[in-house]
Parts: C-alpha cells; sequence; structure tokens
C-alpha cells in the first residue's frame, strides 16, 4: 500500500546541511518535505563533530569550500539571535612548535587573505603564552583568527529544521528513502519505507550515504569514503584549561587534533582521522582515544584526563575530489546534491543552502517569498540561565517549570515537556538531551536517565517500554519477566 | 567413610568469617574458624540444609509508588529461592501497606512468609 | 515569603535524618530537610536487599526498613519540617538557600547552620572511557537498581556486571532473582571490593563466574548492546595482549565507584579534600566555611549505614550547637592525614578548644589489602594509639577512637600510617 504524497522539493537527509537547505526554502513558497530515517534530525555526522565555526583561512581559494565557508560565518552572526543558536565567538589560534610550523601559519594566512578573512594575524610566543597560558611552554607562535568560534551542531541542526517546519516544511522521520524514482532521465519522486512521494526536484543531502542515494537514480558520479574522527569531552569545570579554539598547525590530511571549548561551557579534544568501510561504524576504539589524548597533550599538556565525562566519534563524508559537491546532477534533472560536506560544512551550511536556491532557480523554479515567513523561533526558556524573579514567574505560569529533572545542568521538566512538544520534537532520551542538555552533564543521565524516559512516555503517551534512547530500535527498557517463564534453578 | 572438609565464610554478618567444616559422609565431625555462635550455625546448615533469606518486590496498586518491597520472615531452602522470587514476581497486592504486613503466607507451601519490608500509602 | 530555621539539611537520606533528630535533640528550635525525591529515604529506598542496621538497631533491616524508622521518627517531630520534590539551586556564603519544587516555586530559605547531606552519585562510562558503541542498555548499576527496584522495568535480559564492589554484587543477584541471565561480573582489581557474604549470596549462590583481574575494553551495538570485549590486566591494570574475549549480553552495568556528591560544597568554595572527593571536615563534621556541616557519602563513601547515621548525629548536634552560638571555635587545629599505605582519613582536622574533652572517632580506608600490619596514630614521633589488623581491604572502613585527651595533648598533625610485619 503506497501513499500518494508529493511534494515541490524532496530533501534527503535531516542533517545540517539539509535543514539549512530547508529552512533556506521554507521561505518561498514552496512545497518541501524534509526526509529523516531516523527518529531525529542531527543523528549522522550533525552530532558527532567539533563543532567549530571556522574563520576560514583553511580552506584553497576559489573552491566551494573556502567560498562557503566564509559566506557562511558571516550569515550566522544573523542566524545566531533569529534561529537562538549557541554560539561562542573565542576566536581560534592554529599553533605552531617548530620553524617548520611557523611556515605553514604563513601559508595560511596568504590563503586566508585570498578567501577574504578578516582580523588574521600571526602572534608570537609570548603572546600567544598570555592569551593561553596552559599551551605546552615550546610553542613558537600561532594563527590568530578572531572570527573563528564555537557552536552546538546539533542544536543548530534543531533549530533550523525547527524553523522550517514553522514556516511550513514537512518532516517525516523514521522515513528511509531506498530509491530515488527516474523516468526518462527526470526525477519523478522518491520510494521511501513510508510510501512513495512524487517530486520534480530532490536534494541529495544524505551524508554519508550521498553516494548510495545518488546510485539508485543512476548517477554514479562521486563516491564517499567515511572518514572517523573520535573526541572526548571533558566536564565544564575544567573548561578554562584553554580560552579559545585550538588547532595544531594542520597536515594534508587533516586540521588535525584540537583542543576546544563547545558552545555550552565544556572541553573536547579530538578528532583523529581513520578512512573506514563500515558507514554505520561509530564506535570510539582504545587506539583511537589515546590517538587523541596523545595529540592533544602535544599542545595541552595538563590534560585532566580524570575529568573526562564522556566519548564519541563521527564521519566525516569525504568525497573523491576533495571539494564539495554542490551541483545539479550530470546526468539526472531535478537530483541536486549537496554532498562529501564534510569540514567547514557546519560552518558552510548556510551558505550551501543559498547555492542550492540558486540551482534550483537556474532549473527554472520560481522562488516567490512568502509574505509571512517568520525568520525567527521563538525564544526557549532556560532555566538555568534565568535570575531568580523570572524563574518564579515562569513556574507561575506552569507548575513543570519548578521540578528540576536534570540536576547537573539545572533543566526542568517543563523545558523538557516543551523540547518534546515543539514542531521537530524530541521523540527520545538522547532527542531530549540534546535539545534541553538533560542528560549532558557529569553524570550522564544516571539520575535524569529514568526520568526523562517517564517524561516521555507520558507525553508521547505510550509504555516506557516503548521509550528509545537514539536509534529507531534502541529500546531502553523491558517489562519484568512474568513467572511462567521458563527459569533456570540452582542446585 | 569419607572425610571432606568444607571450607566455608560466613554470610551472617558483615565480618565474613572464614572456616572450615568437617563432615563424616553426610555427619558433621567438626566446626572451626567462625568467631561467634551464630557463625556456627549457620556453617552446620550450610551443609546440611543451606537457607537464604529473599528479597524482592511485588506489584502494589493505588499506591504512590508501583512496586513494594518484600522479604521472607525466614530463611528459605536455598534451591527455592528463585523459584520464590518468579513466583511473587505474579504477586500484587492493595495499598495502603503496612511494613511486616503478610503478602504472601507459607510460600510454595514451605512454612515461610513473605512480609512487606515497608509502609506504602 | 522566607523560612528561617536554625538547621537546614540538604538530602534526606539517612544521614540527613539522623543529622535533623540529632540537631533536634541537641536544642534546635527549627529543623528542615530539603529533599530532591518525593519521599525522605535516600538511596535507602531501592536498596531492598537487607544488611542493614546491625550495629545500630541490632537487627539486619533492609534499606526501606532502616529508613522507615527514622522516617517515623522524623514526621514524629513537629518542629523538623520536609520539603520533598524540592532541588536546591545555590547556597550563598551568608547561609541563604535558593530552592525550587512546583508547588512553591522559587524558595529562599535562611539558616543560622547548614548541613550537606546529600550522598553520592556514580562513576560513569565516560569517567573510565570505555571505547565502542554507545547503544542503549549501558546503566550505572544504582541507576538500574532504581529502575528495576522502584520503577518495576529491566534495564536487560543478559546482563554483564563491570565491579565486584557491594553494588555490582547486589545487582548480579536482583536480576538473576527477576528471571535475567546474569553472564559475568568482571573486576579491574585482584579481589573483589565487595563483602564476603555478598560474593557468596549473590554470585556462587547462582554460579555468576567472576572474572577478578579483568576490564572491559569495548561495547558493541549499534541500537542495543550486543556484547562486551573484555581483557586480562597484569598487575599495573595494563590489558594483557592476547587475552581479550567477547562476552555476549543485551544490558552492561557500571559498578565502577561512587563519588560525593559535592556540587553546592564546590560553589562555595569550600575546601575538598582530593582523596575523598568530599569536604575537608573537623570531628564535628564542620567544613571549612564556619556553619556549613556535611555528614554522610557526601564527606566520604561509606559502606555501613549505621556509620553514616552516626556522622549524621554528629553533624546535627553540632551545627545545632553552632545555631545557638555554643560550638566554641577552634583555638588549635590539627591536620589528620593518611600516609603509607592508609589512603583516606575521616575527619581531616581536629578543631580544638577549650574544654575540649570528647573522644574522637577517626575513619579510614586502606590503599590496597594488606595483611598483619598495624594501624598507628601517632603525632610528633610518638604513638598515640595502635592496632593490628590482620586484614585491612580498602572495601572495608576501619574506626579507631582517639581517647579525649590524646587529640587535645598533640600539637604537631597527626597521622596514620601501617606498619607491616618485617
Amino acid at each position: 500500500m503506497t501513499n500518494t504524497a508529493k511534494a515541490d522539493v524532496v530533501i534527503i537527509g535531516g542533517g545540517i546541511i539539509g535543514a539549512a537547505i530547508a529552512r533556506e526554502l521554507s521561505k518561498y513558497s514552496v512545497d518541501v518535505v524534509l526526509l529523516e530515517k531516523g527518529p531525529d534530525v542531527a543523528m549522522g555526522t550533525s552530532k558527532a563533530n567539533s563543532g567549530i565555526l571556522h574563520a576560514g583561512f583553511d580552506a584553497k581559494p576559489g573552491t566551494l569550500k573556502a567560498v562557503t565557508n566564509v559566506r557562511g560565518n558571516q550569515l550566522y552572526r544573523k542566524l545566531h539571535k533569529d534561529l537562538g543558536l549557541d554560539i561562542k565567538y573565542t576566536g581560534s589560534l592554529v599553533v605552531a612548535k617548530t620553524a617548520e610550523d611557523m611556515e605553514t601559519l604563513k601559508d595560511l594566512l596568504v590563503r586566508g587573505n585570498e578567501n577574504n578573512v578578516p582580523g588574521l594575524e600571526i602572534l608570537d610566543k609570548e603572546t600567544v603564552l598570555k592569551m593561553e597560558p596552559n599551551l605546552a611552554q615550546d610553542v613558537a607562535g600561532a594563527l590568530w583568527a578572531p572570527t573563528g568560534g564555537v557552536i552546538c551542531p546539533f542544536g543548530a541542526t534543531i533549530a533550523f529544521t525547527e524553523n522550517a517546519v514553522r514556516n511550513g516544511v514537512r518532516l517525516q522521520t523514521e522515513c528511509l528513502v531506498e530509491k530515488i524514482a527516474v523516468e526518462d532521465g527526470k526525477v519523478i519522486g522518491v520510494e521511501t519505507s513510508q510510501g512513495f512521494i512524487a517530486a520534480k526536484y530532490v536534494i541529495n543531502a544524505a551524508g554519508v550515504h550521498a553516494d548510495d542515494i545518488s546510485r539508485t537514480a543512476g548517477d554514479n558520479s562521486f563516491s564517499i569514503r567515511p572518514r572517523r574522527g573520535e573526541y572526548v569531552l571533558f566536564d565544564k569545570a575544567v573548561a578554562k584549561l584553554v580560552n579559545t579554539v585550538i588547532f595544531p598547525t594542520p597536515s594534508k590530511v587533516s586540521k588535525g587534533i584540537l583542543v576546544s571549548p563547545t558552545a555550552h561551557g565544556n572541553l573536547f579534544v579530538g578528532p583523529n582521522a581513520q578512512d573506514i568501510d563500515d558507514k554505520e561504524d561509530v564506535a570510539t576504539t582504545p587506539d583511537g582515544l589515546q590517538e587523541i589524548i596523545s595529540g592533544a597533550r602535544r599542545v595541552v599538556p595538563n590534560l585532566p584526563l580524570n575529568a573526562s565525562i564522556t566519548q564519541f566519534s563521527g564521519l566525516r563524508a569525504a568525497a573523491d575530489g576533495g571539494d564539495f559537491i554542490i551541483k545539479q546532477s550530470d546526468s539526472v534533472i531535478g537530483l541536486i546534491h549537496a554532498a562529501g560536506i564534510q569540514s567547514p560544512g557546519l560552518t558552510a551550511a548556510p551558505a550551501i543552502a543559498e547555492i542550492v536556491g540558486n540551482i534550483l532557480r537556474e532549473q527554472g523554479m520560481t522562488l516567490n517569498e512568502k509574505a509571512d515567513f517568520n525568520p525567527v523561533n521563538p525564544p526557549k526558556s532556560k532555566f538555568h540561565a534565568l535570575t531568580n524573579e523570572e524563574r518564579a514567574q515562569l513556574i507561575a505560569q506552569n507548575p513543570l517549570y519548578g521540578r528540576v529533572i536534570c540536576r547537573c545542568e539545572s533543566v526542568t521538566e517543563g523545558e523538557i515537556v516543551d523540547a518534546i512538544k515543539a514542531p521537530c520534537g524530541a521523540k527520545t532520551v538522547d532527542g531530549v538531551k540534546r535539545r534541553t542538555r538533560a542528560g549532558m552533564g557529569r553524570c550522564q543521565g544516571g539520575f535524569c536517565g529514568p526520568r526523562v524516559t517517564a517524561i516521555l512516555a507520558r507525553e508521547l503517551d505510550m509504555p516506557v517500554t516503548a521509550v528509545r534512547k537514539d536509534t529507531n530500535q534502541s529500546y531502553l527498557f523491558f517489562d519484568k519477566i512474568p513467572a511462567s517463564c521458563e527459569v533456570k534453578s540452582n542446585g | 567413610m569419607e572425610t571432606v572438609t568444607r571450607r566455608l565464610s560466613c554470610i551472617v554478618c558483615p565480618m565474613g568469617c572464614l572456616g572450615e567444616v568437617t563432615l563424616n559422609g553426610a555427619e558433621i565431625a567438626g566446626v572451626s574458624g567462625f568467631t561467634c555462635p551464630r557463625g556456627e550455625k549457620y556453617a552446620r546448615e550450610e551443609v546440611t540444609a543451606p537457607k537464604r533469606t529473599l528479597t524482592t518486590t511485588v506489584r502494589i496498586k493505588g499506591g504512590h509508588l508501583p512496586l513494594l518491597p518484600v522479604i521472607s520472615r525466614t530463611a528459605l531452602p536455598k534451591e527455592s529461592v528463585i523459584e520464590c522470587a518468579r513466583f511473587l514476581s505474579n504477586v500484587e497486592v492493595k495499598a495502603p501497606v503496612s511494613e511486616g504486613d503478610i503478602v504472601c503466607a507459607n510460600i510454595l507451601g514451605l512454612g515461610v512468609d513473605i512480609v512487606a519490608a515497608r509502609d506504602l500509602n | 515569603m522566607v523560612n528561617t530555621y536554625d538547621v537546614v539539611i540538604i538530602g534526606g537520606g539517612p544521614a540527613g535524618m539522623a543529622a535533623a533528630l540529632s540537631a533536634r535533640k541537641t536544642g534546635a528550635e527549627r529543623v528542615l530537610i530539603i529533599e530532591r525525591d518525593r519521599e525522605l529515604g535516600g538511596i535507602l529506598q531501592q536498596c531492598i536487599h537487607n544488611g542493614f542496621g546491625l550495629h545500630r538497631f541490632k537487627e539486619e533491616l533492609t534499606g526501606p526498613g532502616y529508613a522507615g524508622r527514622y522516617i517515623k521518627m522524623v514526621k514524629e517531630d513537629r518542629n523538623i519540617d520536609v520539603m520533598l520534590d524540592t532541588m536546591v539551586l545555590n547556597i550563598e556564603s551568608d547561609k541563604i538557600i535558593f530552592a525550587v519544587n512546583p508547588a512553591q516555586g522559587m524558595i529562599e530559605i535562611h539558616a543560622k547552620a547548614v548541613i550537606f547531606t546529600m550522598g553520592c552519585r556514580e562513576r560513569t562510562r565516560g569517567a573510565i572511557r570505555i571505547a565502542g558503541e554507545r547503544p542503549a542498555g549501558v546503566f550505572t548499576a544504582g541507576a538500574a537498581q532504581r529502575m528495576v527496584n522502584m520503577e518495576g522495568y529491566l534495564p536487560g535480559k543478559k546482563v554483564v556486571i563491570l565491579g565486584s564492589g557491594d553494588i555490582g554484587l547486589i545487582m548480579a543477584r536482583r536480576m538473576t532473582l527477576e528471571g535475567t541471565k546474569v553472564q559475568a561480573v568482571l573486576e579491574l582489581m585482584p579481589y573483589s571490593n565487595g563483602l564476603t557474604r555478598n560474593v557468596v549470596q549473590c554470585l556462587e549462590d547462582f554460579d555468576i563466574p567472576l572474572h577478578l583481574s579483568h576490564t572491559i575494553l569495548k561495547v558493541h551495538g549499534k541500537e542495543r548492546v550486543t556484547g562486551v570485549t573484555c581483557a586480562k590486566v597484569d598487575d599495573n591494570r595494563c590489558v594483557i595482549p592476547g587475552s581479550e574475549f567477547d562476552i555476549e549480553c543485551d544490558c552492561l552495568l557500571l559498578s565502577v565507584g561512587l563519588i560525593p556528591e559535592n556540587e553546592l560544597s564546590q560553589q562555595l568554595n569550600i575546601d575538598m579534600d582530593a582523596l575523598t572527593s568530599g569536604p575537608i571536615v573537623d570531628q564535628f563534621r564542620q567544613t571549612s566555611m564556619p556553619g556549613f556541616f556535611a555528614a554522610g557519602n557526601v564527606v566520604h563513601v561509606h559502606d555501613l549505614v549505621d556509620f553514616v547515621s552516626q556522622e549524621g548525629e554528629i553533624a546535627g548536634a553540632a551545627a545545632a550547637q553552632y545555631a545557638n552560638a555554643e560550638l566554641s571555635a577552634a583555638e588549635k587545629t590539627l591536620k589528620v592525614s593518611g600516609i603509607n599505605g592508609v589512603r583516606t582519613v575521616v575527619p581531616q582536622r581536629i578543631s580544638i578548644a577549650d574544654g575540649q574533652a570528647q573522644p574522637v572517632r577517626l575513619f579510614m580506608r586502606v590503599a590496597q589489602t594488606e595483611q598483619r600490619v598495624t594501624l598507628c596514630i601517632e603525632s610528633a614521633g610518638e604513638m598515640i594509639q595502635s592496632r593490628k589488623l590482620p586484614i585491612a581491604k580498602p572495601g572495608e572502613m576501619i574506626v579507631v577512637e582517639l581517647p579525649a585527651d590524646a587529640a587535645a595533648r598533640c600539637q604537631d598533625q597527626i597521622t596514620v600510617s601501617l606498619k607491616r610485619e618485617v
């Protein structure tokens, strides 16, 4: 049984790119549906990356990476307030240890200037150590980029999606795209686990699976090899170790192992870069964790290992070719790729969305601005950030704001219920976590986990045993076993 | 008659004294190493007819919590502990309950009562 | 509306309740217990096994049974107020407390003395950095215990437990009684930290394998746990290459350590002991900030709830005296520290004031299991007290009482150490 659903544009992939494109297109009178195979957006690379707002000196001038990085960085300044994003403008330092490194810094400076990155400057050892006293004492200097910063990547994905949905975009989660349907060399729609959706335009923002999805349409023009990066996240109590984003001098393959604050006030180190085959392998490894800890220690020797609170890894969608693939397919009309998006993809996202909009126009689509487009997400109540008076007022409106569920991060039941009920609301425990921070503190959900589970069950009107942690089948708890079942008795 | 010496740790109190029981076939020939009379009694029982206290939960309806912790008033034969626990998983009582109320009398005919371990309203 | 109390106690578990009763007995007129859960009792309410109260009540009660005794006494005293479902958000150094609950909203409380009895939290997977995937089914043992014993759900049906301390052992039995299969208990050290009785009753009774000197390298499973990779470790707790093996399971329970819950103490910049992770306290359980006291697991992790109650009583009495301006300021403060095999000692300070005439109980833990040692309490080269210990284990707190005059006579710091038989 198939649903006969249709849209003007289908976007495949609820990551930061798909979400940014959805939000961009929601400005226009276009019927857009965003498809995501997991129960939530930001389930792939978008929730497991460095969360850096790149200044833009790293990418080769003239490439899409370079252009979209700088443009995206600028666009975030306004999006910050409109969408309610978590961004800290910390600036970033690329730290040099040797004379050879210092030469590389000079190359980055030249490149950055060519890319129109504002404010770049090479700082001497003394200045750098004054800015960052916990760096290794044998640093030689650093490239300072004041427009660099940190941004919560899954928060941004959710915020883009929410604004898109508020402006009319349809979001379908747990919807796996199996095939892009093509007739006479033109896209006619997508076959999904929830039925067929007819559409003339399909945007391929499917992350590590972008090549697989493209192949179903007959377009074999690129391939994606996942490159895994592991991270260790530290307690907020040790976040003062560094004030800015610390990069090592980059190699040809990767930007290297960072030591960085996060937008929420934690500290992280990572990532390494390991080419793997399995597109579903987001395990951390003992060797990988050791690699990033050793790498980070070269730059910041006194890493407080006993303050680590979690580890995770993410997959970069590394395309052969090296640059972003943002273009109309050469072989299938109506198929537009936004693929091969690795660093600086998060920063570039809003700019990539603009380019995709332009490609649609070039393909003959009329994009008429909606008169009632609202660029602003309603601000969220964040109990931990309010004054006592503001808190009292909030609780008077709704007593659920008076029950603290996550005591590590001071998140109340009211905020958790809001996160579940919002457009693009949370359906899983980790979905609640990513929207409210409940479970991101030092006890990692030990206290709040069962409580969040119970709240989800209540709000979504399902049994506790139906609540999932994150992925489609990640059920957390089971009913107790009735006595009629076979039981092993001891002698 | 075979003489066997078994080494046991006493479980009566947190001290966990390590002692020995010597058996001549099925008869106890000697007990040593336990520092109190309760320990000796435990050791003798453990090698002949071991017993255990059972603590588990039963379901409770109408209370402010869904489960009621229960305890066996006296110790059960060790080999029937799991069976009793599984039996109790099907038992449901009604609130209010007082600590000591019998939840299951003479469980599985073993002569041991299972009682509420707390008040639950 | 401002609430004023003589003594405010944060945390209504065994330490907090004992403190409240003791404060009242010592003359505090108005006492408040603030508790974040829906009832008093703290962690005891989920500890449905027995073994509690042998010292205090001369009986072996279950956790809820022990809690019930104290809850009854607290309820009977009309001068002890209790706020349930209430979270303390912050405390200022002048003892103004801001708390919140759904019924009353933001609450401001003024105290003359404050007692921290917040207990502890569990060490997480992230803190010990177990690699692998992050599927559903990895829980700390205490969180799982709450789900099984109070909410009525199972965390899994085929379980591996990391950590053979009492919590891990108790959960091995609990999960077995609930009809699940406990595949193994793994322990990093070459010995179990738990009580011998628990190794017998929880593992041996059910033929659950205990792998000493083992650790977990990886968790497997994309959506739900499918298994773990374990390995043997050497004397330095380093993985022995080639010793890796997999155990199939859908649930990993972590019993890898408890950490005193010290958000509030740290907010106030109270001096902390890096070894206990709790505040530095004197024999009255007063912290470095006058009028702020601490007792129970928030000071150092206990094995016996009887000692927790005892500590609560000490803090409660002293807090009441402080509130009534009856607690003499210290003229001299002795430092107490553990060296040479003694890892932690509480109290870390002894306050000497005029008329100091009470004995002082020292609670300590050794760094590793040792046999045939002598515990020595010394000051300025002089032996104040000693005790022969046939065996000393890190998992069992040692209590020694210093006679009243002994501490008063000391001029210098007191050290507690182990002297091994040559």
